[in-house]
């Protein structure tokens, strides 16, 4: 069992404000990705969860108990970094024991408690390497060994994969998601990688500027942005914003003027929307449609084709759209080209980039990667 | 002879050439020299009997190495030299770690606590034996003196201890120097995840920061060896070699020997026998180095 409760945590460094005030509750046995662009606070809010670093004010709360004086060692947490920080003089046995051999674990038992670590990770035949004999990769789970050895209450990564080439950092991003099925235990993960939080969370805290814009689940997310700055930075290729105005409220949602002249529906409730305001269309590039009828259209500057999928990159008046198509589209370089969307698909955002709420939630959006309705804990 | 993958030889004629002037100049600058001493050791030559130079065979080292000022000289060379570096490299290493921690005006204590290495060896000698151990003026005695303790004459009643204790006060900056550069070099992750890991700040010293600086130390103690072995001027300026043979290493034996007897032929034995003890030393070594920049 361990959960984590964040009141109010707050940092100053001298003048600035690099955490202000994040109330956040993790639960047991969640992966929780705190996901932002660099400077948003994420590294040093995990630091301050650490223990490395004091928070100014606020409360962080391990399993119902206030832990802000208890030094990092006694919290009972494991950290992985993102530099690994493996001790380059012991090897892979050594550093992985170090914490049990600080704490004056019989020689026997270490070496159990390692060689199950290292049966875990398939390092078995690493064991009396340095880490400078290692690869990337290697190193990597040594120092997630390290972590595991300490059979910490929550497991701590910082950014642990943003060292490793783009094939390695697939396959470690399947054999955490594996190692938190097996461990069964709470994580929280720092990256700047939106994709590294979709694929692994069962939570997401956005983070910027020191604030939480949004938590939730990645499909919440996805689907329901809570404002501009989210809807941006999830999802890949990024989210499309067209300046529009609105036309009037229905029953089906608002109705706006698009660039270019025509118009289209968006089901989200525009209760406080008044006619004739300028608003933000938000729509994702793989829902947008090419469609002979449909109300948006440019010239297509850029193709960039993958195989399964083509990247459309269209010149509208006030901008470039991207658009995600099949890959079989015939279009070339310079074609004229109509495209539409499904209103349930768009977002509209209001002069403050607040999104407007959807008429209809997505049915996946309270899904984490494990299917919380299908936790085994329910039936046990 | 090794190829490059170019194909072309290492060492081949045109590289040798090249290397030619200054190989040559490095061993013509190395090889008279101890080719004289080599010669002179085999000579009776004293400069107060100019012209009866003549081959004496080995009666120089005979001489020489049934003196018992030799084994003391050369015990007492082993004495400074082991114990400056004691002081100084594990002096250093704490003072290191000190001077890494953040505290108000640390550029400045780094400044004043490197700068006793850039006082010229005669004037941190005259500095220590006129001014900090002169049992009148010295602000030792004036100390002992608060005590109500009687003063010392260092250099009558601890002649060895004071020529360490300045040796070790002008190294001790050097050891400093080196170790807190390396020490600069330590990833803050590393201590951090030790720190985690539950070691406090003595287990990080010992398990993390000491490892860390080994290949330092090494360097440190090698560089300092080399300088050690020949120390000269502290001595000649505070002690003379006394009282008796108290301080005299084997440098200043054969400085004896030669300038004051003006014995040349005993002097250059005394300086195979230098070269003799500092290759034995440099073996050692060399060997514990190269092990440690292996790692």
């Amino acid at each position: 069992m361990a959960t984590l409760r964040l009141k109010q945590v707050a940092k100053r460094f001298d003048d600035t404000d690099v955490i202000r005030g994040i109330d956040l509750e993790v639960n047991d046995r969640e992966f929780v990705v705190f996901v932002g662009p660099s400077g948003c606070g994420k590294s040093t809010l995990l630091r301050i969860i650490a223990g490395l670093e004091n928070a100014t004010s606020g409360d962080i709360v391990i399993d119902g108990e206030r832990i802000n004086e208890v030094g990092p060692a006694d919290r009972g947490l494991a950290m992985v970094f993102q530099s690994y920080a493996l001790y380059p003089h012991m090897t892979v046995e050594d550093n992985m024991g170090f914490s049990l051999r600080l704490a004056r674990v019989p020689r026997e038992e270490r070496r159990a408690k390692v060689l199950e670590a290292a049966r875990v990770l398939q390092l078995e035949p690493l064991l009396d390497r340095k880490p400078k004999a290692l690869s990337g990769g290697q190193r990597q789970r040594v120092a997630i060994g390290r972590a595991i050895v300490r059979n910490p209450s929550i497991f701590l990564f910082d950014e642990p994969l943003s060292n490793l080439d783009a094939a390695l950092r697939v396959q470690m991003r399947i054999e955490l998601a594996r190692l938190h099925e097996e461990l069964d235990a709470t994580m929280i993960y720092v990256t700047h990688d939106q994709i590294e939080a979709m694929t692994m969370a069962d939570k997401i805290v956005v983070l910027q500027g020191g604030v939480v814009e949004q938590v939730g689940s990645p499909m919440e997310l996805y689907h329901h942005p809570r404002n501009r700055f989210v809807a941006g930075f999830i999802g890949s290729p990024k989210m499309n914003f067209l300046p529009v105005e609105a036309r009037g409220v229905t029953t089906r949602g608002v109705e706006v003027t698009l660039p270019g002249g025509g118009v289209s529906e968006v089901a989200v409730n525009g209760a406080g929307s008044r006619t004739g305001e300028a608003l933000e269309l938000g729509i994702r590039p793989e829902h947008l449609l090419l469609d002979e009828q449909g109300p948006l259209a440019g010239r297509i500057e850029v193709i960039e084709r993958l195989g399964g999928q083509t990247s459309l990159y269209v010149r509208m008046d006030d901008g470039i759209v991207t658009l995600t198509a099949d890959g079989d589209v015939a279009h070339a370089v310079h074609d004229r080209v109509r495209f539409g969307f499904e209103p349930g698909r768009a977002h509209l955002f209001d002069g403050q980039g607040q999104a407007l709420e959807s008429l209809q939630r997505h049915p996946l959006s309270e899904l984490g990667r494990r299917d919380s309705r299908a936790d085994p804990e329910a039936g046990a | 002879m090794r190829t490059r993958a170019s194909g072309r030889t290492v060492g081949g004629l045109r590289s040798l050439s090249l290397q030619a002037p200054a190989v040559t100049l490095l061993l013509i600058w190395m090889l008279i020299p101890l080719g004289m001493t080599l010669w002179f050791s085999f000579q009776r030559y004293n400069l107060m009997m100019p012209g009866m130079e003549q081959f004496a065979g080995l009666e120089n080292y005979e001489y020489l190495l049934t003196d018992p000022a030799l084994w003391r000289a050369m015990g007492t060379t082993l004495l400074l030299v082991g114990s400056v570096l004691a002081i100084s490299v594990i002096g250093g290493t704490l003072l290191a770690v000190l001077y890494q921690q953040e505290f108000l005006g640390r550029g400045v204590a780094r400044v004043l606590a490197i700068s006793p290495f850039f006082i010229m060896p005669t004037v941190s000698a005259l500095v220590w034996q006129n001014m900090m151990m002169h049992p009148v003026n010295g602000v030792l005695a004036w100390l002992m003196g608060l005590f109500g303790l009687p003063p010392v004459d260092w250099f009558s009643s601890f002649p060895l201890l004071s020529i360490i204790i300045i040796v070790s006060w002008q190294w001790l900056p050097f050891a400093l120097l080196i170790l807190l550069t390396a020490l600069q070099s330590l990833d803050d992750d590393q201590v951090e995840a030790a720190r985690m890991d539950g070691a406090g700040p003595v287990a990080v010293f010992f398990f993390i920061t000491l490892p860390h600086l080994k290949r330092a130390i090494s360097v440190v103690i090698m560089i300092q060896m080399i300088f050690l072995l020949t120390i000269f001027a502290e001595i000649h300026v505070t002690t003379s070699g006394g009282p008796g043979l108290a301080t005299t290493n084997l440098a200043y034996l054969i400085y004896l020997r030669a300038l004051l007897e003006f014995d040349v032929g005993g002097a250059s034995a005394g300086g195979v026998i230098a070269i003799v003890l500092a290759n034995i030393v440099a073996i050692f070594l060399i060997r514990m180095v190269a092990k440690n920049l292996e790692d």
